[in-house]
């Protein structure tokens, strides 16, 4: 068992380095010098060398000791990315990020899962009624409809028309009242594709052996759904959440750009607008080791729990 | 006596798919907007100056509301909004078909040389996409089209479309790769495949000629499915200003109407709302088809 979690975990490095590699690739190779743009239009040159001393522009790509390359590795391995484009330190912009994002994705995340569990547990017993085609049409539809537009009408809707809800983030507003709608809408939004993926889940289990077995020793529908069906559809949902949590910390790029909730998705956005290479590079590392520490969490759990997970 | 005539694989699936009449619709919607870009790329070619293509021209006032004279009304500059949505298919289905085409040119071969060859060939392809896969999907996405947009690569500079379909593309092949992966590693263990090798096929033949054919409608099943995903991703991106920024497309229309619908503006988000729904309905429910047809087994996420 350690041997095997010793075993994971020495797997993890290939992993965080290929991710380090390819945004080393994708940020310094590819994104190049941006010196120049960093700097403005009317820059001096000594500017301009500033910050391609800053920013490490004018050292070796790979073969030296103080080379990008190795600069790279070093920040990320420390959590320090340096500044972003307005001169504040990227990690500090991303700590301040992360509360507003986790208050709006964790009640959405949840509040998913848990109406989404319910309601395939429903369709899976109604299978084969009109109740469970029209859930299955309103699920693929549901997928269909472009994530924008579910938003742009809710916050039309019920913010600005109607008046239910605030339109926009502002400072004096609490944390319930300015989430309350984007949730909404993310619940409405994610409800779709994960009803369909919950209804396989329970399917896929209705169909086992167990269940039979439960239906003819004389179990009520009810009875087997929630004491035999559930309990065993649980791993592959409890394998869903989890894996799901790391891109919690993320936030959501299109609710908080458009309710302008200051959080990590919000960030981002900017960073995409003013091509701020250190907060993109940070955001896609930060994410990639969170979600590498959850798989690992997973797996050993897993190892915990089952007693066919072998340890080779 | 005459031996039955066996049924292959893609007959006894086509047979089954179409008994679906539903399925049959949307193969249906999916021909009529396929059809619909093919015509304008033909019409751009000749330099016909009728329909969706002239786009750029206005025929009313500003925001004219859908009516007799503009079935779906007009834009801030007067430009018909039905020729800009039927443009805009033009833009999402070039760019969900070339970021699958190199997917599939990707994501197959590799998949299947893993599968085929394993050990270390297989750890280097698995630690590959497993690097790629503990990135958020959107997140992959966007960091490639920041860094490619504008970029000059082989003395080609990434305007507009060619960026999104290239950040699309190269990240978008790791789902198929690990299917086909798995499905080679199962096939590879049949009588056909030993069979080749006694007669003295290469490496190359078994896997291009033998096991590629036999896994191959997985990559058409699972297309299928992605095609609606390349197109959201495409709208989101153009939404974001990584997009088309020249001529219209759904993203940027949907873009335009986060101002519009304060003033009471709601024909162009609807207009461009619409014509995604029905090719992503068709795509999504004629993929399940596909899928419950051909390979009722096969898990896509």
């Amino acid at each position: 068992m350690t041997a095997y979690i010793i075993r994971r975990l020495l797997y993890t490095i290939p992993i965080v380095f290929g991710v380090l590699l390819l945004t080393f690739v994708l940020f310094t190779l590819v994104g190049g010098d941006i010196s120049m743009e960093i700097a403005g239009k009317n820059a001096t040159p000594e500017t301009i060398a500033e910050i391609r001393e800053e920013y490490g522009f004018n050292k070796p790509l790979f073969f030296s000791w103080d080379s990008q390359f190795i600069r790279h590795f070093k920040s990320a391995l420390t959590f320090d990315f340096g500044r972003a484009l307005d001169r504040e330190p990227v990690i500090d912009k991303i700590k301040r990020g992360v509360g507003p994002s986790l208050a709006l994705t964790v009640p959405m995340f949840f509040g998913i899962v848990i109406i989404a569990v319910s309601l395939s547990l429903l369709v899976a017993f109604l299978r084969g009624t009109v109740w469970d085609v029209v859930a299955l049409v309103l699920c693929v539809a549901g997928m269909s409809i472009p994530y924008l537009s579910f938003i742009l009408f809710g916050q039309y809707f019920f913010a600005y028309k109607w008046g239910l809800f605030p339109v926009f983030f502002s400072p004096d507003l609490s944390i319930p009242q300015y989430v309350a709608l984007p949730i909404l809408i993310g619940i409405v939004t994610g409800l779709g594709s994960n009803l369909r993926f919950y209804r396989t889940v329970m399917l896929d289990e209705m169909r086992a052996d167990y269940v039979r077995t439960a239906f003819a020793k004389g179990l009520d529908a009810r009875r087997v759904l929630f004491k035999h069906v559930l309990k065993n559809a649980m791993i592959p949902i409890l394998t869903q959440v989890v894996l799901a949590i790391p891109f919690l910390f993320l936030g959501s790029l299109l609710l908080e750009r458009f309710f302008g909730i200051p959080g990590l998705g919000y960030l981002m956005v900017e960073a995409i607008g003013s091509r701020d290479y250190r907060v993109i590079n940070a955001m896609t590392y930060i994410s990639a080791v969170l979600f590498v520490i959850f798989n690992l969490i997973t797996d050993i759990c897993y190892a915990l729990v089952d007693p066919r997970v072998s340890f080779d | 006596m005459k031996a039955p005539k066996g049924v292959s694989l893609w007959r006894d699936g086509m047979r089954r798919l179409f008994h679906r009449r539903l399925a049959v619709v949307c193969l249906g919607i999916i021909v009529i907007y396929f059809l619909l870009v093919a015509f304008i790329y033909v019409v751009e070619l000749f330099n016909w100056r009728i329909g969706p293509t002239l786009w750029a021209e206005p025929t009313g006032p500003s925001y004219q509301p859908p009516g007799s004279e503009n079935i779906f009304g007009t834009d801030i500059f007067g430009l018909s909004v039905l020729r800009k949505t039927l443009y805009g298919a033009k833009i999402s289905i070039t760019v969900a078909l070339f970021a699958s085409i190199i997917s599939i040119a990707i994501g197959v071969p590799l998949g299947a040389i893993a599968g085929y060859f394993r050990g270390i060939v297989d750890d280097v392809i698995v630690w590959l996409y497993s690097t790629l896969s503990s990135i958020p999907y959107i997140l992959l996405i966007l960091a490639f089209a920041v860094v490619l947009r504008d970029k000059t690569i082989a003395g080609q500079k990434l305007t507009g479309i060619t960026s999104v379909y290239l950040a699309i593309g190269l990240t978008g092949w790791v789902g198929i790769c690990r299917l086909i992966r798995g499905e080679v590693i199962k096939h590879k263990e049949h009588e056909y495949v030993l069979a080749a090798k006694s007669y003295g096929c290469t490496n190359k033949r078994i896997i291009f000629r033998h096991l590629l054919p036999n896994v191959f409608h997985i990559v058409i099943i699972v297309f299928s499915l992605r095609f609606v995903s390349f197109i959201h991703a495409e709208i989101i991106l153009s939404f974001l200003g990584l997009g088309e920024a020249d001529r219209p497309s759904w993203g940027a229309m949907i873009n335009d109407a986060r101002i519009e619908l304060a003033r009471g503006v709601w024909w162009q988000m609807v207009a461009a709302t619409v014509a995604v729904f029905f090719i992503s309905l068709a795509l999504n429910i004629f993929g399940d088809a596909l899928r419950d047809s051909l390979d009722p087994k096969l898990k896509v996420q």
